[in-house]
């Protein structure tokens, strides 16, 4: 790899340990110091490495250089040192040297405690996945703020406004216990799933960015799968979903970077060893008494591994979407459900379900009512159709539907 | 389909399950509720106690689930998706008043 990238590719991976790791040494109230001397350590990087060229082991130089930037600035601020002294006692020894322990175990365990703390329930859950981009997956405001579709001045005073609320509610960083985890895990789970669908459905348009998202929110899973004490089978629902949604990833979007539908993806480019993967998690995560409704997404993602139309396929999911529904309700569920339901039971079973659900106003819902009054009612499915081009927001939603239109159109004036 | 085969069963769940799912899509569902075992026990004054099925009524009672609703019309058009009308069963809707 050559320098110009290294040092990018370092950040994305070097920059969320150290800082996590030096977070966890250092305390809440002290998470800018951590990011300041984690920042430090990478433009130290490159402006010497550009000077005289590339060290033998750069992870290890980063790694040096974090540790003496920490006890440089331990020196010149001996009463942050003698406050922060006595809560790393543990670690330093009595001549008030500090230890800073970059190993794989303890940068392991730093970035579960911080996962812990970036998802505690006293901050909102946009602010969660701020704070998870920022402190856990070491993305800059400008990319979070791409990800979310707003400035960086936004996300910068969210970022902000959040650190502030874990200070003041004294958050503690260490190793959860395991009623913490049972109490947590939950919240820790919901973010993680979020983070994903962020980078899974987002309006953003950058698809680099939005993929980086999804790997990085199974990376934080698999932190979790990792771990003794937090690899319940919810967890592991949790990265099969993961692992069955992002086997698609490739072959959602075509060469022109628009989306491609489910039924027209060429299965191909489908990831068979992600599939494989989401299989594997599933099985683990097939034990306890308690199904999780991440256990019956990953079972309908599942199911969708296999492109081919059958009875059985769509019976199989509509009973899956039942169960979801029964644990939680959301409107893309009822949606989804009654669609899965057309194709098991029927259209006309379907369009009186449909109606029941009434999400007016909602352009998933016109969408879905236009493709059930297809060779239905047409004049209906028109009208539906133009409802939800009306509330379609995305220029590629509103393309796809207006193409619908037309191809109805076309199919009265041939009739 | 045989009666009680399995294939019967399963298409028995289906029926039941597509009805609660139903609710639930509508988000009016509070519980989806609990079978009752057809047998028990019967408690009367002066520590009488018999075992059922119970005489004094014809029917037992299968089960119960717990909806959000408007009023008790609107409930009871949504218990008209019961599966258990198919085989004779009967629905009572009732409104909870919450203590």
């Amino acid at each position: 790899m050559q320098q110009a990238e290294l040092i990018p590719h370092l950040f994305r991976t070097e920059y969320r340990k150290i800082v996590t790791v030096l977070c966890k040494l250092f305390g809440i109230a002290h998470i800018e110091i951590a990011e300041d001397i984690a920042s430090d350590t990478f433009l130290a990087a490159s402006e010497l490495w550009g000077l005289k060229g590339l060290p033998p082991n750069p992870v290890a130089w980063l790694y040096t250089v974090a540790k003496n930037k920490s006890k440089d600035y331990f020196k010149h601020h001996s009463i942050f040192l003698q406050k922060v002294a006595k809560e790393v006692s543990y670690t330093a020894d009595s001549s008030m040297e500090i230890e800073i322990d970059l190993s794989a175990k303890n940068i392991n365990d730093s970035q579960l405690a911080m996962m812990f703390v970036v998802c505690h329930p006293c901050n909102a859950v946009e602010a969660q996945i701020g704070l998870a981009l920022s402190l856990l997956c070491g993305f800059g405001t400008d990319e979070i703020a791409g990800a979310f579709l707003t400035s960086k001045e936004a996300i910068y005073k969210r970022l902000q406004r959040a650190k502030q609320k874990l200070r003041e509610e004294k958050i503690e960083i260490k190793q959860p216990s395991p009623a913490e985890i049972d109490e947590r895990l939950p919240a820790v789970l919901m973010t993680l799933y979020l983070l994903f669908n962020e980078g899974y459905y987002s309006a953003s348009n950058d698809a680099v960015l939005r993929k980086d998202l999804c790997l990085e929110a199974m990376r934080l899973a698999y932190l979790l799968v990792e771990n003794e004490q937090t690899n319940t089978p919810a967890v592991n629902a949790l990265l099969a979903l993961m692992c069955f949604q992002s086997s698609r990833f490739d072959a959602r979007v075509d060469a022109q970077g628009e989306l491609v539908l489910y039924k027209d993806q060429d299965a191909n480019l489908w990831d068979s060893e992600l599939v494989e993967q989401g299989k594997y998690f599933l099985n683990e995560a097939s034990s306890g008494n308690t199904i999780s409704k991440y256990h019956l997404e990953a079972g309908i993602a599942c199911m969708h591994t296999i492109q081919e139309d059958s009875l059985e396929k769509w019976e199989g999911i509509l009973q899956l979407y039942n169960q979801l529904l029964i644990i939680e309700y959301s409107p893309v569920a009822a949606l989804n459900r009654t669609y899965a339901l057309a194709k098991a039971n029927g259209k006309k079973e379907a369009i009186t379900e449909a109606e029941k659900i009434n999400l007016a106003g909602n352009h998933l819902y016109h969408s879905l009512l236009g493709w059930l009054y297809t060779n239905v009612d047409d004049e209906k499915a028109i009208l539906h159709l133009q409802t939800a081009l009306q509330l379609a927001k995305t220029p590629n939603d509103k393309k796809l539907i207006g193409e619908r239109i037309r191809k109805l159109r076309d199919q009265q004036l041939l009739s | 389909m045989p009666k009680g085969s399995p294939e019967e069963m399963q298409a028995n769940t289906k029926r039941w399950m597509d009805w609660i799912g139903s609710i639930a899509a509508q988000n009016k569902l509070t519980d989806r509720g609990n079978r009752l075992a057809s047998s028990g026990k019967v408690l009367k004054p002066n520590n009488v106690i018999t075992d059922g099925p119970y005489t004094e009524i014809k029917e037992t009672i299968g089960g119960y689930s717990i909806i959000k609703a408007d009023n008790i019309d609107e409930a009871t058009e949504i218990a008209k998706g019961c599966p258990g009308l198919l085989s004779g069963g009967s629905v009572e809707v009732r409104e909870i008043n919450a203590m």
